[in-house]
């Protein structure tokens, strides 16, 4: 592990310490992986409330009178459209049709009036290629790109209790708040922008909030969330949490080598009568039934798959594992990967090679887990 | 057993040496200390019965939620019996790690190597180094 000191931390850095956090480098910040156990932050979450500091994560406001234009010749998804407020899931694309970054864009609605710009929630790990990817497209746009990740903090609060956890110390009533919008609102009295998104598969929101104000916000939360059986989670359950969603992940499932199609996030592609750097690449790869494409697997047996397994139909190898892990929720492995399309039919039974024995395995629909409406 | 009695390797393996027939046993599990920094274990890849085990080579695999792990041998010889009671009941590991929690039972054919383990003393001061 790299020296601690040489980590960027986040304003909640000294609470993890303090309250048993096991410290590791996350793309270059200092980050608690772990509390207790991740068996019980995970269960925390889908039963009561999950407190997730997500502050490493890039935060860039996108402004200026052709911020919208800007933006609209860069990312999957149309953002002309977009209402104050409004939060939508978005991917960077290269000319390849690979992808830089999977992002937040929000229209932010400032209540003094006027629209001032788009915030962009990039991944941590991506956050200066983002940035430089922007400012060597900005071209003749007028537009401002401003790094303020440090400036903020950002929390995540998800879990069926989240919202009630969160309403009673926040000015907005959340319960009229839409997934996917946000609102410019006070949290225990600080200026916060909260909306309802996440990564778990949970109902929830995501708090920003000045860095200054993160530590008491987080305390707040904490108190409110421990009573009910919820309480602070690391980076190892929310990539549990995110795998039984079905959500990919950044240098697993998505990556410059991956286009959109094969990666099954169509959804968050619009084609449209627009144009963005990728749409030809893309378009192209819609007809392609030779690219390997992203299935569910659930296996047999207790030992998960892990990254780079080799998945198998029959003797023949059709592919490798992105994502795997034991499921806490369902109490067996499952995984993610990318396999031919022949072989990606949901019951199509396949084999993971895991350190040279080969594990039954199945292809099922993703996600694994969907929360009851 | 007693994990004041017990003899570790640098590995967090813990071992017990007795004399049966003129032979050398190790009975070998790994301590509360590395079972509590795996956390959430979920598989046992058990040694063959059979198998050579090399000292400081790993023999044996345990995967928590996060990620694989190796079990390094912390003696040379041969695996003469494993607990096949552990990998459907994993959680002896935390409760019982000095006792009912034993992993393998390795014949000692070359001892050489014996006196690289820590005692008990030691081997605490190590834990408190590595922290938590």
């Amino acid at each position: 592990m790299a020296d601690d000191s040489q980590l960027l931390q986040t304003p909640l850095h000294g609470w993890h310490v303090a309250h048993g956090g096991r410290m590791v480098d996350f793309a270059g910040w200092s980050m608690p992986v772990q509390y207790s156990s991740i068996v019980e932050e995970h269960q925390a979450t889908r039963k009561a409330a999950g407190l997730f500091d997500i502050s490493h994560m890039g935060r860039l406001i996108i402004d200026g009178p052709d911020a919208q234009r800007f933006l609209d010749s860069l990312l999957t998804r149309r953002i002309d459209d977009m209402t104050p407020g409004q939060v939508r899931y978005s991917l960077v694309c290269n000319e390849t049709g690979g992808v830089l970054d999977d992002i937040l864009v929000y229209q932010i609605q400032l209540p003094e009036g006027g629209l001032s710009g788009y915030g962009l929630v990039v991944n941590a790990s991506n956050r200066t290629k983002i940035i430089s990817w922007l400012n060597q497209r900005r071209g003749d746009f007028d537009v401002g790109i401003d790094d303020k990740t440090t400036e903020y903090a950002m929390i995540s609060i998800q879990g069926p209790r989240a919202i009630e956890v969160l309403d009673g110390i926040c000015d907005h009533e959340l319960t009229s708040l839409r997934y996917y919008f946000g609102v410019m609102t006070r949290v225990a009295a600080f200026r916060s922008f909260v909306s309802r998104t996440g990564y778990t598969g949970e109902d929830g929101c995501e708090i920003i909030c000045d860095a200054a104000d993160a530590g008491i916000i987080w305390t707040r939360l904490i108190e409110r969330a421990e009573p009910l059986g919820g309480g602070p989670v690391g980076l190892a359950a929310r990539d549990t949490l995110r795998l039984e969603a079905g959500m990919p992940l950044y240098g697993h499932e998505l990556s410059e080598q991956i286009n959109p199609v094969q990666a099954d996030v169509s959804f968050a592609v619009n084609l449209r009568n627009r144009e963005f750097i990728g749409r030809e690449a893309i378009v192209k790869a819609q007809k392609d039934d030779q690219q390997s494409v992203r299935v569910g697997l659930q296996l047999e047996g207790k030992r998960p798959a892990r990254e780079g397994a080799v998945i198998l139909h029959g003797d023949e190898p059709v592919g490798a594992v992105t994502s795997g892990t034991f499921s806490p929720t369902f109490e067996r492995p499952i995984a993610m990967g990318f396999v031919k399309q022949t072989a990606a039919a949901p019951g199509t039974p396949l084999a993971v090679d895991i350190r040279g024995q080969h594990h039954p395995a199945q292809v099922v629909p993703l996600p694994f887990y969907q929360r009851g409406k | 057993m007693k994990p004041e009695d017990l003899h570790y390797a640098k590995t967090h393996e813990w071992v017990s040496v007795a004399e049966v027939g003129g032979q050398k046993i190790a009975t070998v599990g790994i301590s509360a200390f590395a079972v509590e920094a795996l956390t959430d274990l979920v598989f046992i890849e058990l040694p063959k019965v059979g198998a050579q085990a090399e000292a400081e080579q790993p023999f044996c695999e345990v995967e928590s939620v996060k990620a694989v792990s190796d079990v390094y041998a912390p003696v040379t010889g041969e695996v003469i019996e494993v607990n096949t009671t552990l990998p459907d009941k994993l959680e002896i590991l935390s409760t019982d790690p000095y006792t009912e929690g034993w992993i393998a039972k390795i014949r000692i054919t070359d001892d050489s190597n014996l006196g690289n383990l820590l005692d008990f003393a030691a081997y605490e001061k190590q834990c408190a180094e590595e922290g938590h």
